[in-house]
């Protein structure tokens, strides 16, 4: 209980942090889990990282599968309602000024400048994932592939990811 | 045009299946439902809702629902998008985290994640696609998209700086031009 608790204030500090996403604060995370208390190996650290990649949903929700890993069920609670309640909190304060001033200038000027930088670390984001998916040219080309049916066809993509995770296991790619 | 949700019961359900369906990234999933299937908002309301939430702390994806629900159905709106997106990934993930304990050594289930996170990558990258055709046609925007990407995805420098150092120059340009 002492543990979740202390990982609760913890999280809820780094929570409002965590501007650009809560991967920003991963550094501290590991510094605070692993080398300062030792509630997870390094290991689990990066396979519970990339098992929240992989499951449906946010990718931040590997908070929950940290604090779960840490300190069970009320470890889980901690962790993800500390970085929950702050991105709560700063989202309904800009939804309540935006619904008001929506169109005042400084609302357009923000949401003009910012999307062509929120498009660049998404795109950074893709090149990322994809540098550490792939082992060679396979693997960029499962992805190029994926992204043109993406774009071209109607096709529903749960049927790539299966065919990804069947090659995955058959080792084509 | 966009189209309204009919209540706050169908926010709920459609983030539910978004958020249900995320697999590998929920922002693909996102765009396909709320754009091409349900026309909720266009791609550069999406883009710009993006953009807020990633100044925003906390996670991306969970600040834009948040404010996609606010924006239809106000606070009870909010908090049906954000209950819908995370109701079933936080359940089946701690599922995943209780079965991880037992089956961390076994190597497929290894092979079997990089595979589906190369067709991820893939697929974030057709939605980032479609988003860049919203931008304006202009030399500018296009600067700092560039300069985003270089800085986080080549230089590998932390986002929040690069954050914080882009984005008061991307607004004060775009505040400039009006």
């Amino acid at each position: 209980m002492a543990t979740a608790v202390g990982l609760f204030w913890h999280f809820l500090l780094l929570g409002c942090l965590a501007i650009g996403g809560v991967s920003t604060v991963m550094p501290d995370m590991h510094r605070y889990m692993v080398e300062e208390h030792a509630l997870v190996t390094a290991r689990e650290f990066s396979d519970l990282y990339a098992l929240a990649q992989a499951a449906p949903g946010p990718n931040a929700l590997w908070v929950t599968v940290l604090g779960l890993h840490a300190a069970g069920g009320m470890g889980a609670i901690a962790t993800t309602l500390g970085v929950l309640i702050p991105a709560t909190g700063f989202s309904w304060v800009a939804s309540a000024l935006h619904a008001r001033h929506a169109d005042s200038r400084l609302a357009l000027a923000l949401r003009r400048g910012l999307a062509p930088v929120a498009l660049g670390c998404m795109l950074a984001g893709c090149w990322l994932l994809l540098n550490a998916a792939a082992q060679d040219w396979r693997g960029y080309g499962l992805a190029l592939v994926a992204l043109v049916v993406a774009m071209r066809t109607e096709l529903n993509p749960l049927w790539l990811l299966a065919a990804g995770a069947v090659l995955g296991i058959t080792g084509l790619v | 045009m966009s189209v309204r949700p009919r209540d706050v019961r169908e926010i709920f359900l459609t983030f539910a299946r978004i958020g249900l369906s995320g697999f590998g990234g929920v922002l693909f999933w996102m765009r396909r439902v709320l754009i091409q299937e349900k026309r909720w908002v266009t791609d550069e309301e999406l883009l710009e809702g993006l953009a807020i939430g990633q100044i925003l702390p906390g996670p991306n994806v969970y600040n834009l629902s948040f404010m996609i629900g606010y924006r239809f159905a106000g606070l009870r709106g909010a908090f049906a998008a954000v209950g819908g997106l995370l109701a079933a990934p936080v359940v089946i993930l701690v599922c995943l985290g209780l079965l991880y304990r037992v089956f961390s050594s076994v190597p497929f289930v290894h092979n079997a994640l990089a595979g589906m996170a190369a067709v991820a990558a893939g697929l974030l990258l057709s939605s980032a696609v479609g988003m860049a055709a919203a931008l304006p046609r202009r030399f500018v925007p296009w600067l700092f998209m560039v300069a985003a990407f270089v800085a986080v995805g080549v230089l590998r420098w932390p986002l929040i700086y690069v954050i914080l150092g882009l984005a008061p120059v991307a607004v004060l340009v775009a505040w400039q031009r009006q």
